[in-house]
Parts: structure tokens; C-alpha cells; sequence
């Protein structure tokens, strides 16, 4: 069992971490499906579903998984939970279905899954992992939602480019750039090695 | 199939549907491998390879045995099996065949898996209704495609090395609002019309 600050850090990590801006992970989905506050929602949790649940199964099966089949073997237990989002989503939200359904199936290579299963819920405990599926499913939720409230709210003023993908690298870039200046003030000693190699090293 | 149908899919997949500048698939490795000119057409060339065979081999398992089955909703995890396994493959093909080639893109090799320009094509293919002579030339043309806009940002990135760029700006940001007027550009030729 893990202690309370470790736990407290876990669930703050889809924040001080963020899966976007600061691992730069995912950026495919984010940058196609954050042209609107819906989308970026439904995309949003769709992922944090997958992700908590992937998250569970492979911290359950850590220690029965064999090292050398370890990549296949969570691509696997991750294209199932997505084909359940699939199934369901095609079924029950047929809106939703239309405007993000091409980018569901791609939740599969989305790498900030498969990277926090190799990097997080291999090596820890059920609850642990569980924790930081959530913090980094809604981290990477209201990322989106940032994104598409910046990008909707552009196009509404007539500015309608910022919805198509030319504005979704544009407001990404800003913002990143933003985040690099307010982590920097913030805590200036620990990220200037990561700020001064462009965050390109992970 | 006429031949201006499957120029229209070849111009769509290379320029105005680019997979990267306009469909935002593949942005990981776009970003990643971009920083000089050499690297990205490695990866462009690797990607191009995996690109064709896994978009022709899930077309022939999706028409010829998940359909007839009635398997048709194991699509996700049949295609990304297939992907996985196809450049595990082509991983231990080439380090035999061709060592030199393999020494070049070996280090891009096992992260195509991941690249979600594979899984998207062989998807919207499926969803296009492509019959088999279009989906190859379709997987050839977005291959370029991607090649096309990998060059295009490392030769921009090996000339922003030397430039001044603002502080908080250096490295993705920047990288960022450069593909950013990149796709303006491509999208600006979304008006091409046959």
C-alpha cells in the first residue's frame, strides 16, 4: 500500500503532468477533436474510460503478463475496452457517433494509454493505478475542453480557421508555449533541463 | 476504375487530404522525426511501407473473413493486431534481407505501431468502400503524403536551428505554429476540384 503523499501526488498528476502539455502525449486526438467544447468532451471521457479501465487490468494482471509478450498482451486488453466505447457509443449516442466516431478506434494507438500502462499501472498497485487513470483521463479531458473552448470561441468572432487543423496547431503551440513560461516561474530549477531541450527528450 | 478517379484519390491523399497537415493523424512521429532531413525520409519511406501492406492485408481480412463471418465489430482489435504483428515482421525481414536498410530505420521501426496514420487509414478505407486497386494506391498516396510534409518540416526545422526564436517558444511550440501555416497552406488547396 502507498503512502498518502504518494497517493495525493498520483491524483494531482493529470494536472502537474498533463498528458498534453507537459508529457505531449495524444496530440492526434487533441489536436483533431478539440475544434469544439462537445467533441473535446466526448473524446475526453471516452478516453478516460479506456484508460482507467486499461489501467485496472493491467495492474491485475502485472505479475501474470510475461515480460517479453508485455506490448502485445496490453494492446490487447486495450482494444477491447475501446470496442466496448465503440459498441456503445455507435448504439446509444448517435450524435456523438457522427461527429467523433472516426477518431473512437484510434483510441487504441492513442499514446498516452499505452504509456502510462507501461510506465504507471505495470509497476503499481490496483488502487494506485486506478487513481492515476482517473487524474490523467480528466486531466487530458479538460485539456480538450481547453482547447475547444479557445478554438469555438475564436470561430464564433468569425475567425473560423481556428476550427480547422491549421488552428488546432496554432492554439496548441500558444498554449504550450504559455505552459512553458508559467512552469518555469512556477518551479524554474526543476523544469529547466526539460524547457531547455524544447521538450523533445521524452 | 477510371484513371481521373484514381488521380483524384492519389492528389486528395499526397495534398489536400493530407494525413497530417489536414486529417491531424501521425502528428506524434511528425513532430518526433522531423528534425532534419535525413531522419524524416527514413520514417516517411518506413511508414509508406507499413502503411501499404497493413491497409491491403486488413482489406483482404475484413472483406474475406470478418465479413463473411459476421465478425465485422472485432475491426479494432483484428487490424491493430495485424499492424503490430506486420511490423514485428518486417522488423525481422529486413534485419536479415537488408542490413543496411534496417541500420537506417531501425530505430523508427517498432514506433510505426503506435503511429495512428496506420490504424487511421486501414479505418477509412473500410469506411470509404474502396475496392482493392484504390486502396493501394489510396495507402501509396497518404504514404507520400506524410513523407511529403515530413520534409517539408525538417528542412523548415534545420534552417529554425539557426534562427532567433522567443524563449518559451523553442522547440514544439514553435514546431507547432509552423505546421500550423503548413496546413493553412494545404488546406488553402482544398479548392481542387476534377
Amino acid at each position: 500500500m502507498i503512502n498518502k503523499k504518494e497517493l495525493k501526488e498520483t491524483a494531482l498528476g493529470g494536472i502537474i503532468n498533463n498528458p498534453v502539455f507537459v508529457l505531449v502525449l495524444g496530440t492526434c486526438p487533441t489536436i483533431a477533436k478539440s475544434d469544439t467544447v462537445s467533441n473535446g468532451i466526448g473524446l475526453g471521457l471516452a478516453t478516460a474510460f479506456v484508460l482507467i479501465c486499461s489501467n485496472l487490468f493491467i495492474s491485475l494482471l502485472r505479475k501474470i503478463i510475461p515480460d517479453k509478450v508485455r506490448l502485445p498482451a496490453y494492446i490487447v486488453i486495450i482494444a477491447t475496452f475501446v470496442t466496448i466505447v465503440q459498441l456503445f457509443v455507435a448504439k446509444f449516442l448517435p450524435d456523438l457517433n457522427a461527429s467523433i466516431g472516426a477518431f473512437i478506434p484510434l483510441i487504441v494507438v492513442n499514446c498516452i494509454i499505452l504509456g502510462r500502462a507501461e510506465a504507471f499501472a505495470s509497476k503499481n498497485d490496483v488502487l494506485s493505478s486506478v487513481i492515476d487513470g482517473v487524474s490523467m483521463g480528466l486531466g487530458f479531458t479538460l485539456s480538450l475542453v481547453l482547447m475547444g473552448a479557445i478554438r469555438q470561441g475564436l470561430a464564433a468572432i468569425g475567425l473560423t480557421i481556428f476550427q480547422a487543423t491549421a488552428g488546432g496547431f496554432i492554439v496548441f503551440g500558444l498554449l504550450m508555449a504559455l505552459f512553458n513560461y508559467v512552469l518555469y516561474k512556477a518551479d524554474g530549477h526543476k523544469r529547466r533541463v526539460l524547457f531547455e531541450n524544447g521538450g523533445e527528450d521524452r | 476504375m477510371s484513371l481521373t478517379l484514381l488521380l483524384s484519390v492519389v492528389i486528395s491523399g499526397v495534398i489536400t487530404n493530407n494525413i497530417v497537415l489536414v486529417q491531424s493523424l501521425g502528428i506524434c512521429p511528425f513532430l518526433g522525426v522531423s528534425k532534419k532531413l535525413d531522419s524524416g525520409l527514413g520514417m516517411g519511406l518506413a511508414v509508406t511501407f507499413v502503411l501499404v501492406i497493413s491497409s491491403l492485408v486488413c482489406y483482404i481480412l475484413y472483406y474475406f473473413v470478418l465479413v463473411p463471418l459476421d465478425y465485422v465489430y472485432l475491426q479494432t482489435i483484428v487490424f491493430i493486431l495485424i499492424i503490430a504483428v506486420l511490423v514485428q515482421l518486417l522488423d525481422i525481414v529486413l534485419k536479415k534481407v537488408s542490413p543496411s536498410l534496417y541500420n537506417s530505420l531501425g530505430v523508427y521501426l517498432a514506433l510505426i505501431t503506435t503511429n495512428c496514420a496506420v490504424l487511421g487509414t486501414a479505418n477509412n478505407v473500410i469506411s470509404y468502400g474502396y475496392d482493392i486497386l484504390t486502396t493501394v494506391v489510396h495507402a501509396v498516396s497518404v504514404g507520400l503524403g506524410f513523407t511529403l510534409a515530413l520534409l517539408i518540416m525538417g528542412g523548415i526545422r534545420e534552417r529554425m536551428e539557426i534562427s532567433r526564436i522567443p524563449k518559451f517558444f523553442k522547440g514544439l511550440p514553435i514546431a507547432l505554429i509552423t505546421a500550423g501555416i503548413m496546413a493553412m497552406a494545404f488546406s488553402g488547396l482544398g479548392g481542387l476540384t476534377f
